[in-house]
């Protein structure tokens, strides 16, 4: 086990290396500065402001010190909000984008989960019907426009929900956290869906009803366990998913998270923001895909990793 | 002998897309206690149908019971509640399937797996559970059960897992063990341990045995009686050595005739000519008529019943009727009936070959 670790933390650190380095790339080949953007400046002032940012450097240059830097924890400092910390920007920012990207997965696993097992078991019904209804919005509206139609129908029309902000506390998080939730919610629901009706139908289940299991035994103790394995390999990309989307739902809600600050950084080209942000979310993405194989692992004794009981 | 199932005219339908298939067509049976009956037939003769039907196991949704009872222990278990089933399965009567490489949850301990119908069934704690799983793997000759327990259906071979569904299967000490093909997706080696296994367990135990296989090999080694099955009817049954030595329809004498063996040297191996009827419209009359080179008139027109050859022995064939002309079965069946006391060709006990 300890072996298995220390190797995928190798192969983490030369992925972000890899992607550190696409990214700063990227960039470059981007046209417009955070200087040509927002403002008019003599081509001397240019000069200058772009010697104490070091952009007037060679490109190879720029990027040992970026990488360098990198290693610190030090992404260096924003271009529009004058001399604040990239690092400390993102770490202002990011317990709202916690807040809600964790309980939109928990809302979206679980809550697809209960419909997915609904579906199989009352397969053919109006419960199944009904879910299947809900996975297929959930997958085919974006999440944007779940966004907007829960802010205007629950928040402006009802008025019982904030419309926006992060002022009325756990409250303020409702509206997002849904609005995040659906597309993963749609798609736990119809994995889960699909492997139940696949897995009850398998040899094995027969023969824990030859056992004399009852219907909730085959369903839970047999059934599930087997139905989950695909949804965690699909964990992943379920959470990329998030972070994407939490860019256009926190821009909608006007919350003050990590996405709406990529969002802005984007638009002004922030250079040091945006590859701060990209390097943070890419973090975040490698660490779930980790979590994600070390469950995978847990759930299914095929895969338990080199080390673990051996015969 | 005292009966301990009895199948009575035995009729089921699935309903699917294209219709009602007539998969069970009147099935007459009995389980009498301690012995082994063999279901044999081709595919699709509705072996697997009939045994899943004693044991309810069929998909409720699209399966109909439309005739006919299933007597166990004074009760009709085609009547009985999903609960009332629940409570037969797995102790009274339990059951060996086909391929044990996907019989076995992946995903719990094969421990777990052989203490659930000991947990479910008998007053047990989960150590004693335990104990009992230990014991059923070494009864079914798996080296070191106390460490095996622990571990998970991929770490054992296919051999190895049959042995664990049979463990299961004989957890509560059933009253009826079905084993539907048990060793048809083993290899050869394994398929013989496996087969001495169960001929050793049926000596230990007092468990009454259906096995259905294809191989009629097997069947000489294992069973006391034999079932022959065609098209979702049974067409002859009767004891080991009245099938195979006095079998009285022509589909047996197909069979039979298919069946490689050592002493009858031949070029080719016998086919039955033609396919199963389709049972979404079974044929009138005797259905392996259009198949059979002994078909007569009445066969296409009416269903043969039982006609009785021994207290033992019966066979649905309008060949047994006393009106019916005397035919001459094949070559390689007449070697046989050659051997048999009671048969019209007896020639003595080693069928009149001399040295
Ligand atoms: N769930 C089902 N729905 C519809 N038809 C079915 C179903 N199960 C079995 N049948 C049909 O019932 C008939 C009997 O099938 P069965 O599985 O009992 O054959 P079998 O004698 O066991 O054959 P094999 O030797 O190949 O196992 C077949 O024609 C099959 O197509
Ligand atoms: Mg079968």
């Amino acid at each position: 086990m300890a072996k298995y670790v220390f190797k995928r933390v190798i192969y983490m650190i030369l992925t972000l290396f890899l992607i550190a380095s696409f990214t700063f790339s990227l960039m470059k080949m981007l046209p417009g500065s955070p200087i040509s953007t927002s403002s008019k400046l003599t081509p001397n002032q240019l000069a200058a402001v772009e010697a104490k940012y070091g952009l007037d450097k060679p490109l190879p240059v720029q990027y040992g010190i970026y990488m360098k830097n990198m290693v610190k924890l030090d992404f260096g400092t924003s271009f529009q909000f004058k001399e604040a910390s990239v690092t400390e920007l993102i770490i202002n920012r990011a317990g709202p984008s916690f807040i809600l990207g964790i309980q939109a997965l928990i809302l979206g696993t679980i809550g697809g989960i209960i419909l997915g097992m609904i579906a199989a078991l009352r397969q053919n019904t109006a419960w199944d019907y009904g879910s299947t209804l809900i996975a297929i919005f959930g997958i085919s509206i974006p999440s944007f426009v779940f966004a907007s139609l829960l802010q205007y129908w629950i928040g402006v029309k009802g008025g019982f929900l904030p419309v926006g902000l992060w002022e009325n506390g756990w409250k303020s998080s409702i509206l997002p956290t849904i609005a995040l939730a659906m597309g993963p919610l749609a798609t736990s629901a119809r994995f889960i869906r699909t492997e139940m009706i696949e897995v009850l139908g398998t040899d094995y289940i027969t023969l824990a009803k030859a056992k004399g299991a009852s219907g909730i035994e085959i369903a839970f103790k047999h059934a599930f366990r087997n139905a989950l394995i695909p949804l965690i390999t699909v964990m992943g990309p379920l959470a990329a998913g998030l972070v994407t989307g939490s860019l256009v739902v926190e821009q909608i809600f006007a919350i003050p998270g990590i996405g709406e600050q990529f969002v802005k950084a984007i638009n002004v080209s922030d250079y040091s923001v945006i590859m701060g942000t990209t390097m943070f979310f890419s973090v975040l993405l490698i660490l779930v895909i980790f979590i994600v194989d070390i469950l995978y692992g847990i759930v299914d004794p095929r895969i338990r990793l080199a080390g673990g009981n051996k015969q | 002998m005292e009966k301990i199932l009895e199948v009575e005219n035995l009729e089921l339908s699935f309903h699917t897309f294209a219709g009602e298939v007539k998969a069970i067509r009147g099935v007459n049976f009995d389980l009498k206690k301690g012995e082994t009956l063999a279901i044999v037939g081709e595919s699709g003769s509705g072996k697997s149908v009939t045994t899943k039907a004693i044991m309810r196991l069929l998909p409720e949704s699209s399966s109909e019971f439309k005739n006919g009872q299933i007597l166990f222990d004074g009760k009709d278990l085609t009547k009985l509640t999903d609960k009332e089933m629940q409570k037969i399965r797995g102790k009274d009567i339990s059951m060996i399937f086909q391929d044990p490489m996907t019989s076995l949850n992946p995903t719990m301990t094969i421990g777990k797996q052989i203490m659930e119908p000991i947990l479910k069934h008998q007053k047990l704690s989960k150590i004693e559970a335990q104990k009992m799983a230990i014991y059923l793997l070494q009864l079914v000759g798996m080296p070191q059960p106390e460490q095996r327990i622990k571990q998970y259906p991929h770490q054992f071979s296919g051999g190895q897992r049959q042995r664990i569904v049979i463990a299961i299967a004989l957890a509560c000490n059933p009253k009826i063990l079905i084993a539907d093909e048990p060793t048809t997706a083993l290899d050869v080696t394994i398929q013989a341990q496996i087969l001495e296994l169960m001929k050793d367990l049926q000596k230990k135990i007092d468990t009454s045995i259906i096995f259905i296989t294809h191989d009629l090999g097997v069947v000489a080694n294992v069973a006391d009686r034999v079932a022959v099955m065609y098209s979702g009817k049974i067409v002859e049954i009767g004891t080991v050595d009245e099938i195979f030595y006095n079998p009285q329809h022509p589909y047996t004498w197909g069979l039979l005739s298919s069946m490689p063996s050592l002493d009858v040297q031949e070029a080719k191996l016998y086919a039955i000519p033609g396919t199963p009827p389709d049972l979404l419209d079974p044929p009138k009359g005797d259905s392996f008529a259009l198949r059979s080179e002994y078909a007569m008139q009445i066969d296409l027109e009416e269903i043969p019943p039982f006609f009785k050859v021994s207290d033992t022995h019966y066979a649905a064939t309008w060949l047994l009727h006393p009106d019916a002309p005397e035919v001459t079965p094949p070559a390689t069946i007449i070697e046989r009936m050659k051997r048999f006391p009671s048969s019209r060709y007896y020639k003595g006990a080693n069928g009149g070959a001399t040295k």
